[in-house]
């Protein structure tokens, strides 16, 4: 039963696999091509600037799935369909945080290769940069399903998931970013532990709204 | 010793002294019935009577304000929204549910309903009616014994309309339980009615709550 919900779920939300999104790729690629264009072309300033941008495009790629990640699924009654056969809204919640995860996590990691091109980011700073991301990006899906499920029964949601979002991912930007401005992975360790700690509330949390949207 | 048998008189669905708000408006109170094995409900009521919050009640999806529900049973909700993918044909998306019900040949419930057709037509071109058969369709491979049914006849044509009470009928004939909220008036057999107006608060009661 898990098995088939997340092909389901990844068929949804996968870029390039039928109805999926490639939106967050491309958005996040788009930002590393602009910016040379707005700061000039100083390789100095590029490099030295280059993976905080990058970070910042991560983080804002992050919001742009939220719209549909909840809300449409609960409008459709999708969630209630499943309650009735014994799965709880947790493990809904859970199965769609690593489809999630999945359909914008890793692209965002291989557009990371490009964007270093774009930016001029030297060889140690991209291993930085992409181990801050694996460490980084689950934690911004967690949040990104608590928000969206959390918003998912208002009327504004959409535009309210992506300002919410901005404050809590704060953390991992700070850390994740730190470790490149300082030349040294370990306060990716702490990114890591944010993301751990976000990602096994996150069901829990999204379960809760899930319920609490049902009551009205 | 005697063999078990599949024993269809242990389902049952019952509602004891149930009531439900929506908002903060007491919808109906005092509300109590039982539906056996081979038993069908109608039950019936004006618009915001709370047929729809009923329905979610008994399937377990909102607790109740007072009183409880009892089952026997594994339960099924038809309502107005089938969880079809709108993006996906009507075969891949009723598929889903297929292999999520473990159910391994779901074309018989295809045919049953006249789905075979629309197979190949994604969901977001499907009538209000083409989407209520199909998920019927749903309903009928899930092969549960309780149907909780919200408005199964709105959006369908006269030959449809057909189809589905035979349907009804037939679940309830073979042990089943349905119950259906609906406008229409339903030929069924043995059908009973419950008319959930009945059940509504008293204007000063209302006030007192």
């Amino acid at each position: 039963m898990i098995t088939a919900l997340l092909k389901r779920d990844l068929a949804k939300f996968f870029p390039f696999a039928g109805g999926g999104a490639s939106l967050p790729v491309m958005f996040f690629i788009a930002v590393a091509m602009l910016y040379p264009f707005a700061v000039g072309p100083d390789v100095n300033i590029l490099s030295r600037t280059g993976g905080g941008v990058v970070w910042i495009a991560a983080l804002l790629a992050a919001i742009l799935p939220l719209e549909k990640l909840v809300a449409q699924d609960i409008e459709l009654g999708f969630f209630d369909q499943l309650r009735l056969r014994g799965l709880t809204e947790e493990v809904m919640m859970a199965v769609r945080l690593v489809a999630h995860w999945l359909s914008f996590g890793p692209p965002l990691i291989l557009a990371t290769f490009p964007a270093a091109a774009l930016l001029s980011i030297d060889g140690p700073t991209l291993h930085l940069l992409l181990l801050g991301l694996l460490a980084g990006t689950p934690g911004l899906a967690a949040i990104g399903l608590m928000i969206a499920a959390l918003t998912a029964s208002l009327r504004a949601g959409a535009a309210l998931s992506g300002l919410l979002l901005v404050p809590l991912a704060l953390p991992i930007l700070i850390f994740g970013a730190g470790a490149l401005a300082r030349q040294d992975g370990a306060s990716l360790g702490f990114v890591a532990a944010i993301s751990l700690g976000l990602v096994a509330m996150a069901p829990f949390a999204a379960g809760a709204a899930i319920k609490a949207s049902r009551e009205v | 010793m005697q063999a078990q048998q599949p024993s269809s008189t242990a389902r049952s669905l019952a509602a004891s002294s149930l009531a439900c708000r929506r908002g903060d408006r007491l919808l109906f109170r005092k509300l109590s019935f039982t539906v056996k094995a081979g038993e069908a409900l109608h039950i019936t009521g004006a618009n915001g009577t709370g047929k729809t919050t009923l329905m979610r009640t008994l399937a377990g999806l909102t607790t109740p304000y007072a009183g409880e529900v009892q089952r026997e049973g594994e339960l099924g909700l038809l309502d107005e929204r089938p969880a079809l993918d709108l993006d996906q044909p009507l075969g891949k998306a009723l598929g889903f549910w297929a292999r999520i019900d473990a159910c391994a040949d779901p074309s018989g419930a295809f045919s049953a309903l006249g789905l075979r057709g629309l197979l190949e037509v994604p969901v977001r071109y499907l009538s209000t009616g083409q989407r209520k058969r199909a998920g019927l369709a749903a309903l009928l491979s899930r092969n549960v014994p309780i149907w909780l049914l919200d408005e199964p006849l709105s959006g369908l044509d006269v030959a449809a309309i057909e189809t589905v009470t035979r349907l009804i009928e037939l679940h309830v004939q073979e042990g089943g339980i349905a119950l259906i909220a609906s406008h229409q008036r339903l030929d069924i057999e043995g059908l009973q009615t419950l008319e959930l107006g009945d059940f509504a608060p008293a204007a000063q009661e209302e006030e007192a709550f």
